[in-house]
């Protein structure tokens, strides 16, 4: 008998489970993608915390995609018994990206949740101190969104002619 | 094997003056200058890899201590010269500033390096775009890194600078006209 893969088991228990919350099932990089409805992804972490012992927050991050006008966050997750590891993501509008923390079920959340703020203004609710982390905190804008040129826009020894600005 | 003699050693030349039996009268701008120029201590303030090339600067190859400047001050207010060697983010910022107010008059500040200069390489939203945004700098030194020759021939530059110095300058109008440009009082 061939025997289930862990990836095909987490499928099917996240389709029992959270069927209405699914968008969509991708494996780009033989990485398995889950992107999710936003509104329940704490509990659904929460749930695979629990029961399928994803137990090890990778990383947590934003993405912006200009074209679509969303701010994507893109959890990580590891399964550190069986070493598996799964990706989750939501899409939030644009204009007002906000979501719930995790900092309930992974402590770790803290920092990264700040950096996702500080660098693309998603704000999560209910974390303990939503400020920034790395940059100054006098900073008005959110850095990695691509509406701001990366390029320090005070200098002025580099002009169009020269560096095509 | 060369002997090593006292004669090899390098004494300072005596500013011009009036020499006699049993006397010699000079300015006393001229000797301060001398005395200053040959006794500066430097704060380092590396924060990235012209801070490695400042290490081997004073290090017994390089050896900066032939230019009487062996003494690094690790405290602003007994620092002559501030030496800025490395990138300097936008958060870094006012620390640097305070440490440049910290320190007492006369006070020079030589810039190492691309990044201290104008920002190098890093283009960019979090990195000042060079150390003049926010203090005076009186000699840079280009390079990414710059090597140890060049220190030292910075820090030559800001020999001659505190040797020709007047001692009132740091009164003057113009002086103070300066500092204001940067928000200093």
């Amino acid at each position: 008998m061939e025997e289930v893969s862990t990836e095909d088991k987490i499928i099917t228990v996240l389709k029992e489970n959270f069927a209405d919350e699914i968008v969509s099932i991708e494996s780009p990089y033989n990485f398995l993608t889950i992107t999710l409805k936003p509104e329940k992804i704490i509990s659904i972490i929460k749930f695979l915390y629990d029961q399928e012992r994803y137990q090890y927050l990778t990383t947590l991050s934003g993405i912006h995609f200009p074209d679509q006008k969303s701010i994507a966050v893109m959890y990580q997750l590891h399964n550190l018994y069986a070493n598996k590891r799964i990706r989750l993501k939501i899409y939030l509008p644009e204009e007002n990206p906000v979501t719930s923390t995790l900092t309930t079920v992974f402590p770790a959340a803290n920092w990264m949740e700040r950096e996702t703020y500080d660098f693309f203004g998603v704000t999560f609710k209910g974390h303990p101190n939503l400020t920034r982390i790395l940059n100054v905190e006098d900073m008005t804008i959110f850095p990695l969104r691509k509406e701001y040129p990366l390029e320090d826009q005070t200098r002025e020894d580099k002009n169009n002619k020269m560096f095509g600005r | 094997m060369e002997t090593v003699s006292l004669n090899n050693v390098k004494v300072s030349e005596a500013p011009e003056g009036i020499e006699g039996a049993g006397f010699f009268a000079t300015s006393l701008e001229k000797a301060v200058g001398m005395a200053r120029k040959n006794s500066i201590w430097p704060l380092p303030f590396a924060t990235s890899c012209c801070g490695i090339e400042f290490m081997a600067t004073m290090g017994s190859h390089y050896d900066l201590a032939r230019f009487g400047a062996e003494r690094l001050s690790f405290s602003p207010r007994q620092a002559d010269l501030l030496m800025v060697m490395g990138t300097i983010a936008k958060k870094m910022g006012p620390i640097l500033r305070q440490v440049y107010e910290q320190m007492a008059e006369p006070r020079w500040v030589l810039s190492v390096g691309a990044c201290a200069s104008s920002g190098g390489i890093f283009d960019t939203y979090s990195v000042l775009q060079g150390i003049d945004r926010i203090i005076p700098v009186d000699v840079y030194v280009p390079g990414c890194p710059p090597r140890p020759e060049q220190i030292i021939d910075g820090i030559l530059n800001i020999q001659k600078l505190v040797e020709s110095e007047s001692l009132r300058r740091r009164d003057s109008a113009e002086y103070k006209a300066m500092l204001n440009k940067y928000g200093i009082e």
